[in-house]
């Protein structure tokens, strides 16, 4: 299936941000691609760039302060060179967005059918009586019980997960190829985000669409990914398939997140209430341009070699590209 | 199978060393302030030279404001009266120069009244439900009379002086700063670190000295400013329509008063105080956003 | 000091009996009382010394309340709790301010949780000036003994909240929590704001001071994972109500309750090759202010029965040191045939 071309193909996506402390690297230099139908994760924590990264590539981000530069390749057109009018023809039909907070992503004074339908309307020339048929087609595709009421009622009506799928239903509503979900259930109780993991999998398979999915959770990532890009600072770390960087992590970063991720079930292997790895040190500065490896000021195996020279991302295991110098440490065998 | 719980091999976590501090900002000099806050800049410099200006008035190339001349009346802006003289013969320069003090004086003067007397009033309202439904309920009423009217209502039962003046002025703004402050205070009330306190055993009087008064300083200060420029604006008009700063003391209402009827033949004597009133309370304004700007966003600094 | 009588030996530190906290709702021209949220309706439990408990459950249900009605920072509807055997919650707020000292919390928000204008020392030293444990230079070494405790350097003393990152801030809270010397601390979500590796850092802090200092933590979260790792014993609310309460192994190896279940079987698990058998809840929360009756879970449970719609059922023991409410005495696996449309399997 990722014989051809993929579907979205970024290439050295530079997104800074001009600040009156200084210029703000939010993402620097990340290239990755999404082949058709796939899910990629994007892994990272706070500050590491994933939303940014999402927002440049449908070009949300406001150019006074913001300046984008490198490569979106989204079915070969340059999506970075594309007038405004013209991305707006893409956002919402080809490529669309499911946010995090869905108390603020809608619309508080239009009912959930004016907004679903929207997008209909726009980009498909629709009736608005139409629209409306569209939007409690929708509803019911997302499982939201008793739609041809739902249509009529206003955000504040209906509860998180409810407006979390009334988020799915308009990012769905005109088949797009590529779906891109900014922490899609961090808001959500966890048996809520249970439902919405099942339904975006259920559908996604019934759209087709590709998932790019951002998330710093990495249980998330485990069951809805294929591949898996990790970032900090900015910066891709690491890349593989899921089962490749689960199994098997290289890069220090990567494994140092896994391992102070806690584990359901870990009260049945251990006797005493067990440790987390710590990961030591914080995130560095995005002002200033960093000199040598992003991760040289946390990483417990640095070198001097680290931190002068930054790593390029490089195959070191099948389907497995690393930024480190040191990679690849195959790990401990239990 | 290898599992990824446990460390890895070399993975070792480091010692417990406290964690680094980020280096604290280097103090920002002056022109840097002035570039990052150009309003404030701007303002604040602008208003100085206007104290400046009142305060060292005799200085300033000015003769007694109160001095009659009639045989030199209405004399046109020239060489040896700046700004001219009026229908008395005075020197218009030297009364708007010295009438800088006036408006000064009852702008500081409200600015600083209204803003203490309010701010207590809030902050009361805001922590006693039961004087809030009271006070409140007096403070809307007292709002819902256009400030000038009662302004002028209370200059209408005593006798004109600057002091009552600033008085009459404060009592019309009050209720303005407490609504205010008592909306700040409500939120405040709410935020963990006020529950943390009353966890630790904080007693009432020193949460609201300690951690409400201070976050409600910046709102204040902001509208003090504003209070400052309009009862500027406000004295003007009461002296204006001689409800104001008697008129032996020159005020750049007062002016406007009496060049009122001359204006169209001799409109200096009212363009020069309209001018300098304008650009004070246009300086003061400017400060006020200034400092709004700079106040709002740090509260809610995050790194 | 004051008359307080030595525990009998084996008393728990805290006991909370029956507690309700019910907020009124204000409606109509009048604003007279239209309705309750039964935020806190009926839950009981007990921390002996030096253990952890923790509170877990989602949003609304009821977990933070039971929180802040332990710290008094609102009156309570019904109930007792229980300090050392003595009762705290009927006594005037200046009887209680001498025990405000033995507990503390910790909040969620490491952003809103400390005064923006008061320098740290400010903050830190405020419980112990509250007291009166100490005063002048004495105070300054307390303050910087608490910062060593937590792991920041001492001269951070002299900075301001803000120049600190969310996990450093978490510390700083944590430190103000030590300051009086308190045996009990809440930690009200104190590490769901942070970043997974800067919750990893709070969490062995936590412990390593629990072992450290001998303290006792009631620790309200609704991550599993997390309260598996730290947790002694474990509570499972839903909608005001307790429904199980077991040790750590027991709960997280073979929960009774199929609200449990389903909590547990919802985690994701960073594993991709693991694919598993979910319980997956269909339909949202019940709003608190019109619970369901009967049992408060009924509407949304796969092994539903008649009797759970009209009959309360109250936490019993349930086998292998499980309390639990539900009206059946072994939960079965698989879910009735009767019940297939409740929940999938993934």
């Amino acid at each position: 299936m990722s014989s051809s071309a993929p579907l979205l193909e970024v290439q050295n996506l530079q997104t800074h941000f001009g600040t009156v402390d200084g210029v703000v690297r939010a993402v620097e230099g990340v290239s990755f691609h999404i082949n058709a139908g796939e899910t990629l994760g994007v892994v990272g924590e706070s500050g590491c760039g994933k939303s940014v990264t999402a927002m440049s590539i449908l070009r949300l981000i406001s150019t006074p302060p913001g300046k984008m530069a490198g490569k979106i390749l989204f079915k070969g057109t340059n999506l970075l060179e594309l007038s405004e009018p013209e991305m707006q023809a893409i956002r919402g039909k080809d490529i669309s967005m499911i946010f995090q907070e869905p108390m603020t992503s809608l619309n508080p004074v239009l009912t959930v059918g004016r907004q679903i339908g929207e997008t209909v309307m726009l980009h498909e020339g629709v009736s608005a009586r139409d629209a409306e048929q569209r939007a409690v087609e929708m509803l019911t595709l997302v499982g939201i019980p008793a739609p041809g009421r739902r249509v009529r009622e206003y955000p504040h009506q209906l509860s998180g997960g409810m407006r979390q799928r009334v988020m799915i239903a308009m990012a769905l509503a005109c088949s797009p190829q590529l779906l891109v979900a900014d922490e899609p259930t961090t808001a959500l109780d966890v048996t809520i985000q249970a439902q919405i993991l099942e339904l975006m999998r259920d559908l996604k398979t019934r759209v087709g669409a590709a998932i790019m999915l951002i998330t710093h959770d990495l249980g998330v990532v485990a069951e809805m990914a294929q591949r898996v890009i990790v970032m900090y600072a900015g910066r891709k770390v690491e890349e593989g398939t899921a089962e490749e960087i689960f199994l098997n992590p290289l890069h220090p970063y990567t494994r140092g997140l896994m391992g102070s991720m806690p584990k359901l079930g870990s009260s049945l292997h251990e006797t005493g209430r067990s440790k987390l790895t710590e990961i030591q040190g914080q995130v560095p500065s995005l002002r200033k341009p960093i000199i040598g490896c992003a991760f040289a000021g946390r990483c417990p195996n640095v070198t001097d070699v680290c931190r002068q020279m930054a790593p390029a991302i490089e195959l070191k295991a099948p389907n497995h590209l690393v930024a480190c110098h040191y990679a690849p440490r195959v790990a401990v065998a239990a | 199978m290898s599992t990824t719980t446990l460390p890895p091999d070399g993975f070792t976590p480091a010692p417990k060393l406290a964690d680094v501090l980020p280096p604290r900002k280097e103090r920002s000099k002056l022109g840097m302030f002035a570039y990052r806050h150009p309003t404030i800049a701007v303002g604040g410099f602008m208003v100085s030279l206007f104290v400046l200006m009142a305060i060292f008035a005799p200085l300033l190339w000015t003769v007694d404001p109160t001095a009659l001349a009639p045989a030199r009346r209405t004399r046109p802006p020239s060489e040896l009266y700046w700004f001219g003289t009026d229908m008395l013969g005075r020197d218009v320069y030297s009364r708007v120069v010295y009438g800088a003090r006036i408006s000064l004086i009852v702008g500081f003067g409200v600015a600083i009244c209204a803003a203490s007397i309010g701010l207590f009033i809030g902050l009361i309202s805001g922590f006693i439900r039961a004087v809030d439904a009271v006070v409140m309920r007096i403070m809307d009423g007292m709002m819902s009379i256009p400030s000038i009217l009662l302004a002028i209502a209370m200059m209408a039962l005593t006798r004109a002086s600057v002091e009552n003046v600033i008085i009459a002025i404060t009592i019309a703004d009050v209720p303005r700063v407490s609504r205010l402050v008592r909306g700040v205070v409500l939120t405040l009330r709410e935020q963990p670190y006020v529950e943390a306190a009353i966890a630790a055993g904080t007693r009432t009087p020193m949460i609201i000295i300690k951690h409400i008064l201070p976050n409600t300083l910046a709102p204040v200060i902001v509208q003090a400013t504003f209070l400052c420029a309009s009862a500027m604006i406000a004295e003007a008009t009461l002296s204006f329509i001689g409800a104001g700063t008697p008129p032996i003391i020159p005020s750049w209402g007062n002016i406007m008063a009496e060049g009122r009827a001359l204006w169209q033949v001799k409109p200096y004597i009212v363009f020069f105080p309209a001018v300098f009133l304008s650009i004070t309370v246009l300086s003061v304004n400017l400060l006020g956003d200034g400092l709004r700007d700079a106040l709002d966003p740090r509260m809610a600094k995050r790194i | 000091m004051s008359n307080s009588q030595t525990p009998a030996p084996g008393t728990p530190l805290l006991e909370v009996k029956g507690l309700k906290k019910h907020f009124p709702i204000h409606g109509g021209i009048l604003g007279g009382k239209t309705g309750n949220v039964f935020a806190v309706d009926g839950v009981s439990f007990d921390i002996k010394r030096g253990e952890t408990l923790s509170l877990v459950g989602e949003s609304g249900c009821g977990k933070s309340t039971v929180g802040k009605a332990v710290l008094r920072l609102y009156p309570i509807t019904d109930g007792e709790v229980l300090l050392d055997g003595r009762r705290i919650d009927n006594l005037s707020a200046g009887e209680l301010r001498p025990l405000r000292k033995r507990i503390q919390v910790v909040f969620q928000d490491p952003f809103s949780s400390l005064n923006p204008r008061q320098k740290l020392r400010d903050i830190i030293a405020e419980p112990i000036i509250n007291f009166g444990l100490a005063s002048g230079s004495e105070l300054d070494d307390r303050v910087g003994d608490l910062l060593d405790k937590v792991r920041l350097p001492r001269d951070a003393m002299y900075r301001y909240p803000h120049e600190f990152s969310g996990g450093q801030r978490q510390r700083i809270a944590i430190a103000r929590a030590l300051a009086p010397g308190s045996d009990l601390i809440i930690c009200d979500e104190a590490v769901s704001a942070l970043d997974v590796s800067v919750k990893a850092q709070i969490v062995n802090l936590l412990s390593d001071l629990q072992d450290e200092l001998g303290l006792t933590l009631l620790f309200i979260s609704h991550d599993l994972a997390i309260v598996e790792h730290l947790t002694h014993r474990v509570a499972v609310m839903y909608l005001g109500k307790m429904v199980e309460m077991a040790d750590r192994k027991t709960l997280f190896s073979t929960p009774h309750h199929p609200y449990t279940r389903a909590l547990l079987s919802a985690v994701p698990v960073p594993d991709p090759t693991v694919k598993r058998q979910r319980i997956i809840l269909r339909g949202d929360v019940p709003s608190p202010i019109n619970p369901p009756s009967g049992c408060r879970f009924h509407t949304r449970c796969p092994f539903v029965f008649d009797r759970c719609k009209v009959d309360e059922p109250q936490l019993r023991d349930v086998g292998m040191g499980r309390m639990s409410a539900c009206h059946l005495d072994v939960v079965p696996d698989t879910v009735p045939e009767a019940n297939r449309q409740a929940a999938v399997a993934a």
